[in-house]
């Protein structure tokens, strides 16, 4: 009995120190913003700010438009999450269920497509927008991201289907339920952890983009979150430390939250879709 | 068939002449993309911005802030799609490539004689490429040392002036003089040792690169070259006077090792100044000292912050016009006090804000007449030799990892076979 409470006791504290390790980086911006200028430069920096302040998030959101990039970047991030897992979902049931050469093609040109780095595609992309009138608007960023995240998301639901028995479907066309009642009321409820997790990774995927959203938005009111935290970045490596922590670290909370609601679908998900095969 | 055809051409460029640009259609919007970023510069710009709006109501200027991180390919790709922005704020280092890849305007006959003769010929050449002006030099710093003052007392150093700089034998003594158990004269960030090295390099006569007769760049280093990179090489690895450690660090990461009496000093850029102001701690007392000086004096390589107008613009000469205001020397000094760096015109340079003795100004204005082009910036193939064969060749030699003949072996025979591919 002892020995197991022991062992118990073990796993909680490797737990904890992984939660720690995994938070660091978010504990540490935290400390950062809070502190004034003066314990930045602190050859002994401490964990708890010595003189606490608020005045880095005052000063973040007095020189850059912040909440109005958080907005723009949640907007696009929202769509394209949404846009994606519109278009994933139904491919990745038909490459899933149809197995002909013509999904095994899909499926490696879903592969290769990762490899291209997007140095080498932003200059045809920029031409194609701009033929499409979509440079300089979220609509267009949205566009791209989507095309971006899309391969990934794909490839993670394709897995999701698969782990669907199909014999599921089976009986319940058996019991007399066309192919529209299957998918609605069978198959979608057992793939919404997959979804919910698809569309987790396409919005941070967006919420986090700078590249894209940096070359395609040339108004200042357009930009996202992450073109504007590079404003308190300036040549050579310099930056105005405090209000970028207190910025960085308030763009992080959204995708917390997000993940937060989203983590008790998946989770509950995954439960629901235990079944015996 | 051909009249026609003929006919219907002659109207398109009718057309064309018609809906082409005009004043009469009402005010022109010129985009100014800015890199400005600490508060003071960004609001002195958005107020000359505005200032301009006010007094030239048939060119509007559009501000748009732009930023330091990859602002390279983001203009290289909103110039290959046809939209940047008509006003481009760069620094000289990175308008080679667009200048010869045909995206910049030669502003040559368009900046007006005040603004040509206002600053010096040297600073010109920084943005002059083919005997074209692709950008007006405007703000530029020299690197200095920023030191602990007590640290320098208490040694009874001689402290070194613009007029009776130290020699960098004399700096290594001074640094070996400020060493003890945990405690060094210099830190050297040297995250960049290549523009670092090179640019100080010019005060001991090295040039590194080298013109042939037949116009082919060739590396050649020279004893001249070599006495910088010695000097810290023998710092870190024999004297110990300066930590290995920052050798990978930005010039940032070395100010909580100065306010904390671990370093001395730390060779930074002038406008670094600002962190130092606004970070030291209460009491501490610190100055800036000039970089040491070698067979050239205090002669050391920049690279300055410049502005562009870019070809596309459909109107350069307002575009011109707007950089004329822009960099009065009224305002050049507003731009460079917002940024703690110095403006490049040398009526602006005459300014008393800039000759105050707080925060160091003095020193580094002082230091003004003696910038030069950094070396190389404008040779082909440059940025594959300083990533590819410089930069992890200057690292291990300054890290005691190889000596200086192998240095100098790998920055002239791999780097001319670089440079050699880019010259064909």
């Amino acid at each position: 009995m002892r020995a197991r409470r022991t062992a118990r006791a073990g796993q909680y504290a490797a737990l904890l120190g992984y939660l720690l390790f995994l938070a660091f980086p978010l504990l540490w911006l935290l400390s950062t913003a809070l502190k004034p200028p003066r314990e930045l430069g602190s050859l002994h920096p401490t964990w708890i700010p010595r003189h606490p302040t608020l005045a880095n998030v005052r000063e973040a959101f007095a020189e850059q438009p912040l909440a109005h990039a958080a907005l723009n970047s949640l907007l696009v991030a929202l769509a394209t999450a949404v846009v994606a897992v519109l278009i994933a979902t139904p491919a990745a049931y038909a490459l899933a269920r149809r197995r002909t050469r013509l999904t095994r093609a899909a499926t490696g040109w879903v592969v290769v497509s990762q490899a291209f780095p997007f140095v080498l595609v932003i200059i045809p992309l920029f031409l194609v927008l701009k033929n499409l009138r979509l440079i300089d608007s979220l609509a267009g960023l949205v566009l791209v991201y989507t095309v971006w995240a899309l391969p990934f998301a794909l490839w993670m639901l394709t897995g999701h289907v698969r782990s669907v028995p199909a014999e599921l479907e089976e009986a319940a066309a058996v019991d007399g339920a066309g192919r529209l009642r299957t998918l609605v009321s069978v198959t979608a409820p057992l793939l919404a952890p997959g979804i919910a997790a698809t569309a987790l990774f396409a919005f941070v995927t967006a919420w986090n983009e700078f590249f894209f959203a940096l070359v395609l938005l040339k108004s200042p009111g357009k930009q996202t979150l992450p073109v504007v935290l590079t404003h308190f970045i300036g040549a050579e490596g310099m930056a105005d430390l405090g209000p970028l922590a207190a910025a960085a670290f308030l763009a992080t909370l959204p995708s917390v939250a997000v993940f937060a609601l989203v983590q008790r679908r998946i989770t509950s998900g995954l439960l629901a879709g235990a079944v015996k095969s | 068939m051909r009249t026609r055809a003929t006919a219907l051409v002659v109207l398109l460029l009718l057309l064309a002449g018609c809906t082409a640009p005009d004043h009469r259609d009402g005010p022109v919007t010129l985009r100014f993309q800015s890199l400005a970023w600490q508060q003071e510069s960004v609001t002195a710009t958005k107020d000359l911005v505005k200032e301009w709006n006010t007094t030239h109501p048939d060119v509007k200027i559009e501000y748009v802030q732009g930023s330091w991180d990859s602002v390279h390919d983001q203009l290289l790709t909103a110039f290959e799609g046809g939209e940047a922005p008509d006003i481009i704020h760069d620094a000289s280092d990175d308008l080679a490539d667009f200048a010869h890849g045909g995206y910049l305007a030669d502003l040559t006959a368009l900046l007006p004689a005040r603004l040509k003769a206002g600053i010096p010929r040297g600073t010109w050449d920084t943005a002059t490429f083919d005997n074209r002006v692709y950008g007006v030099p405007f703000l530029q710093e020299p690197r200095v040392l920023i030191a602990d003052s007590a640290r320098l007392r208490a040694a009874k150093v001689r402290i070194p002036t613009p007029e009776h700089p130290w020699s960098w034998p004399e700096f290594r003594e001074v640094t070996r003089a400020l060493s003890g158990p945990g405690r060094y004269g210099v830190a050297w960030p040297l995250k960049e040792p290549v523009s670092a090295t090179l640019n100080l390099s010019l005060s001991a006569g090295g040039h590194l690169f080298h013109r042939g007769a037949d116009g082919k760049v060739t590396v050649r280093f020279t004893e001249a070259d070599a006495v910088v990179p010695r000097t810290i090489h023998d710092q870190v690895t024999v004297d110990h006077s300066a930590p290995s450690a920052t050798l990978g660090s930005g010039g940032s990461d070395t100010l909580p090792g100065l306010f904390g009496g671990r370093y001395a000093m730390v060779p930074l850029g002038f406008s670094y100044r600002q962190q130092v102001a606004q970070q030291a701690p209460e009491g501490f007392r610190w100055q800036v000292l000039p970089a040491p000086a070698g067979a050239d004096g205090l002669t050391q390589g920049v690279s300055p912050q410049t502005l562009s107008v870019s070809a596309d613009c459909p109107h350069k000469e307002e575009a011109a016009r707007f950089l004329d205001f822009l960099l009065r020397p009224r305002n050049m000094v507003r731009l460079a006090l917002g940024d703690w760096m110095l403006p490049t015109g040398t009526e602006a340079l005459k300014d008393p804000a800039l000759h105050t003795a707080e925060d160091g100004w003095a020193t580094g204005t002082a230091l003004a007449g003696r910038l030069r082009p950094a070396p190389a910036q404008s040779v082909r193939g440059y940025a594959e030799w300083k990533d590819n064969v410089a930069t992890p060749a200057y690292q291990e030699y300054y890290s005691g990892a190889i000596g200086l003949t192998e240095l100098r072996e790998r920055l002239e025979k791999d780097g001319n076979l670089v440079l050699a591919r880019y010259q064909r």
